[in-house]
């Protein structure tokens, strides 16, 4: 009966999503009336484990096996359904991240249990199952009912919060039977991009479109974007014509994210734009044009050029430091 | 070798959604189908690939779950390339009844490589690709942005928080697509669009299989409160709202 | 009666309209200012089959049927009718014309080549004594026993700049009035070819118009289209059919004007409500949405009639008339809806208008339509 939520680690270390996802998982099993469990995979020091009990975890269960540092969707599905049956656990919930969104299919179907991904509140309803999900990228939701006996969910971030919980460190060590033969695609190498923000991760996301005129005016948004600590994005055609990279395109047909603050700089306010930013907290627009729809769906509106405002806007907040 | 792309029928982008008077349905009234986009995405490298002679593609095939309402999306597909279309003749009840049902059919008639759209931009599931290798017992490269093939190996880019993995490996396996992978969704020709009146579209009957899921309700967002308009000389003002009302700074 | 579209004319129309939104948009106000001829975007056209949409499959066409290029002109001239206009006087004016009446050996050497988009037809007929007036041709093609020796001026040539073949109409028997004049298919590189300078235009600034002369231009006798004699007919008939591709251009601008107008009375706020909540505004959008609605209905019509191998003279030229009409007035309400913005560039619509004007007087003024109309009338 009792909930697992899969924590993953990025080189040892949890984020701020894995505690909403361990306050998420507490708060669910006490509606359950069960146990929470957190399961790691991976080698991660006490300390980091310990820093999971705090929002609530009954019992972590840690697989430190150095072969499992890296991320293999496969390998991961295969012990955490090990877990899931070993412990007899009902609910598996995992960050509806690149992670999450790349192991839930497989452990739905090792499992036979229903998935509803990209949830974004508590359950309507317990019995049956109802939860409430994202679908047509924001544009409107579903309430999902799951009709299997196990259940998984992946949480959108920011969908719950960070609930802190103390509860006594107890680390539990798991050994799963893994065949050899399960390692076996080659990694060629890896690149890392520079040390920019991950666009996913932030919190707080300056984004620029067409408005910006052309690819060289974008220092002002790198500006603002670094005197925040934020990530940068941008819309569709900027993207499309090749001045950012497709990585950096937000929207329903790139990434749609969540953060606290989103700036919308130089862009109108596509459909398609709206539908992948508009589960941001506060929404800041920058545009030229009084009449952009972004303003009809943003919280502050400045009317005027980026290239005016941004610079001014940059030193207020690095002078107010 | 050949390639199989997973595509689903779904509302274009620029839909507005409307619901049902009871909100048990999405009002398909007047909307317009097309290919999912990343499906699309994944389609358009497949055809890219064996167009270029040098590599040994011979195959471009393309499934769909659904009801005769995706014919015209999977007459599309052909018309931009793909040799041969298959309906499995169900409606797509959640991913796990469609991932079921696309594994039986590719049990039967293997592949080499399987494509699938990272994400459907209808129900947001991300979840088809990932269930269909574990039916499958196969590896899946999940954020795929670049397929290359080399005689029989095949390399492959796979975005990662923070940068990219370059990964080697034979098929089969499945590749979860994500954008990257190629330039633009390709525009079908004129000659295609002729063409795909002769190619196949075959369909077959489903498995029996029980889904996990359903839909009982929808709802649309909540229109917002209207905006607070800041003058661009008021900057200060701006800042401090963002640090004292919303609490973002 | 059925008006459902099949489903490929159905994907004839998305493809188009995918090009155009895709990439006909970025850079058309630039293209029109600078008058820049569209030659990435035109090659694009030949790639995806547009230029030869109608020519059959053996002759390296995409064998699709008049309804079906109603659509895609429509959808490709909501954005750029200097793309649009390329492409129907290549299609209907000079492949068609090779396909009807041309040998075999003209096919392969002119038509192949055009329908494919590799190289681009012009039509020869306008001169400067006669636009829609056919018959006062001043041109003349005399035969020299093994070839024909041109000259005189052609004028307003669509493509006269970038054309590699000429479709031109020349008298070889003034005495025999329209009965002696003839059609011709011309490399544009012959020696004596003297191409005029681009037309400073209103509108479809980014097509290439110009004048072109024929110093004895001497041009073999096998590249005569047709009978002797025929060239009139050919020329006639060319209009019949041009006058659908131009008809569904006028359609597409006032439809591209409208869907703008639309969109922005929804968004544009006046008195604290958006311009559309006025009834003023309303009214205009419903007036333009019938007119077009009928407009669209006249060009579908004309082009079924030609696919069911019927008499389309007459439908081709009150689709014609009535689409140009309307694309004028749609395009200065959708102007006058935009309010200040409309008379600004950026806005696409003050461009549309100045395009709408164009198909009020090209193959065939609104006038000459009438002429026509009312002749058939009688018939």
């Amino acid at each position: 009966m009792s909930v697992i939520a899969f924590a993953k680690n990025w080189e040892g270390k949890f984020k701020k999503s894995t505690y909403e996802l361990v306050s998420y998982a507490k708060d669910l099993a006490s509606r359950l009336n069960t146990q929470t469990l957190i399961l790691s995979i991976g080698e991660v020091d006490e300390s980091e484990l310990n820093k999971l009990a705090q929002y609530g975890a009954d019992k972590i269960i840690s697989v430190d096996d150095s072969r499992l540092n890296i991320l293999s969707s496969r390998i991961y599905a295969e012990v955490i359904s090990q877990v899931v049956n070993k412990e007899g656990a009902s609910y598996v919930i995992l960050s509806d991240n690149n992670s999450g969104k790349a192991i839930s299919p497989r452990l739905s179907v090792k499992l036979k249990a229903g998935l509803a991904a990209a949830v974004l509140d508590v359950p309507k309803s317990l019995d049956p199952f109802i939860i409430k999900k994202r679908v047509f990228s924001g544009k409107a939701f579903a309430y999902v009912q799951i009709d299997s006996e196990k259940k998984i969910l992946t949480l959108s971030k920011n969908s719950f919060g960070i609930v802190e919980n103390p509860a006594v460190l107890n680390i539990e060590r798991f050994t799963p039977e893994l065949a050899d033969d399960i390692f076996k695609i080659k990694v060629n190498s890896v690149e890392k991009a520079d040390d920019k923000m991950i666009l996913a991760d932030a919190d707080i996301v300056v984004s620029a479109g067409r408005g910006m005129k052309a690819a060289e005016n974008w220092q002002p948004v790198e500006d603002l974007s670094s005197v925040l600590g934020a990530a940068t994005a941008c819309s569709r055609p900027v993207s499309d014509d090749g001045w950012r990279g497709h990585e950096e395109h937000v929207g329903q047909t790139g990434k749609v994210i969540a953060p606290n603050l989103y700036f919308a700089i130089g862009i109108s306010g596509a459909i398609q734009h709206v539908a992948g930013i508009n589960r941001s907290k506060c929404i800041v627009a920058i545009n030229t044009d009084p009449e952009a729809p972004i303003f009809s769906i943003a919280d502050y509106g400045v009317v005027g050029d980026a290239m005016t405002v941004l610079p001014k806007l940059t030193e207020i907040i690095r002078s107010g430091e | 070798m050949k390639i199989l792309v997973c595509i689903s029928n779904v509302p274009d982008t620029t839909t507005k959604v409307k619901l049902t008077d009871d909100n048990k349905q999405i009002d398909n009234a007047g909307v317009q189908w097309i290919i999912n986009p990343w499906d699309e995405l994944a389609l358009t490298r497949a055809i890219e690939l064996k167009e270029d002679s040098s590599n040994t593609i011979d195959e471009v095939c393309v499934v769909n779950v659904g009801l005769n309402q995706s014919d015209a999306t999977l007459r599309k597909a052909l018309a931009i390339g793909a040799d041969k279309a298959i309906r499995i003749d169900a409606e797509p009840l959640d991913a796990y009844f469609v991932a079921g049902q696309i594994a039986a059919y590719v049990k039967e008639n293997p592949f080499d490589i399987v494509l699938s759209g990272i994400e459907s931009s209808d129900y947001n599931g991300s979840s088809v690709g990932g269930m269909l290798s574990e039916f499958m017992d196969c590896p899946a490269i999940s954020s795929m942005t670049k397929l290359d093939v080399e005689n029989e190996n095949i390399i492959i880019h796979r975005a990662i928080p923070g940068g990219k993995q370059i990964l080697e490996l034979k098929p089969p396996f499945i590749g979860i697509v994500q954008k990257g992978i190629t330039n633009e969704p390709r525009i079908p020709a004129m000659r295609g669009i002729m063409m795909a009146r002769k190619k196949p579209l075959e369909v077959v009957a489903a498995v029996e299989l029980d889904s996990l899921s359903h839909i009982v309700e929808f709802e649309l967002p909540k229109a917002k409160a209207s905006c607070q308009m800041i003058a661009a000389d008021q900057l200060e003002e701006l800042v401090h709202l963002l640090k004292s009302e919303a609490k973002v700074l | 009666m059925n008006f459902e579209l099949t489903e490929e004319q159905e994907m004839i129309r998305d493809a188009a309209r995918d090009f155009a939104q895709r990439e006909l948009l970025p850079g058309v106000i630039e293209r029109d200012e600078n008058a820049t001829y569209p030659t990435e975007q035109v090659k694009r056209l030949g790639e995806l089959g547009f230029l030869g949409m109608l020519v059959d499959v053996e002759y390296d066409g995409g064998g699709m049927d008049a309804v079906s290029y109603v659509l895609a002109m429509e959808e490709i001239s909501k954005v750029d009718a200097s793309v649009s206009v390329i492409m129907s006087v290549n299609n209907s004016l000079v492949c068609w014309g090779v396909q009807k009446y041309g040998s075999e050996a003209q096919k392969q050497e002119f038509l192949k080549p055009m329908a494919r988009g590799d190289k681009i037809g012009a039509f020869l007929l306008s001169e400067p004594e006669a636009g829609s007036d056919a018959t006062s041709q001043r041109t003349t093609a005399v035969d020299m026993g093994d070839h024909y020796l041109i000259n005189g001026i052609k004028n307003w040539i669509t493509s006269g700049g970038t054309a590699s073949t000429y479709l031109l109409i020349a008298h070889t028997h003034p005495e025999k009035k329209h009965h002696g004049i003839n059609a011709f298919l011309i490399d544009s590189k012959l020696d004596g070819i003297t191409i005029g300078p681009h037309e400073n235009k209103m509108g479809m600034r980014a097509s290439d118009t110009h004048s072109v002369m024929f110093n004895n231009v001497k041009v073999p006798k096998e590249n005569r289209l047709g009978e002797d004699g025929q060239g009139f007919t050919i020329a006639m008939k060319s209009l019949e059919g041009g006058r659908i591709g131009i008809a569904s251009q006028a359609l597409g601008i006032a439809s591209g004007a409208y869907e703008l107008a639309l969109k922005y009375a929804q968004e544009r706020k006046t008195f604290g409500k958006e311009i559309f909540k006025h009834q003023a505004i309303a009214f205009k959008l419903a007036d333009m949405a019938v007119e077009i609605e009928a407009a669209r209905f006249f060009c579908l019509k004309a082009a079924w009639l030609k696919d069911q191998g019927k008499p389309y003279g007459q439908a081709s030229a009150m689709a014609k008339l009535y689409a140009a009409e309307t694309a004028m007035k749609v395009t200065t309400e959708a102007v006058q809806i935009h309010g200040g913005n409309g008379y600004v560039k950026e806005y696409h619509v003050e461009r549309l208008m100045r395009e709408a004007k164009l198909t009020q007087i090209y193959e065939g003024t609104s006038e000459i339509q009438k002429i026509v109309i009312s002749r058939g009338l009688l018939a």
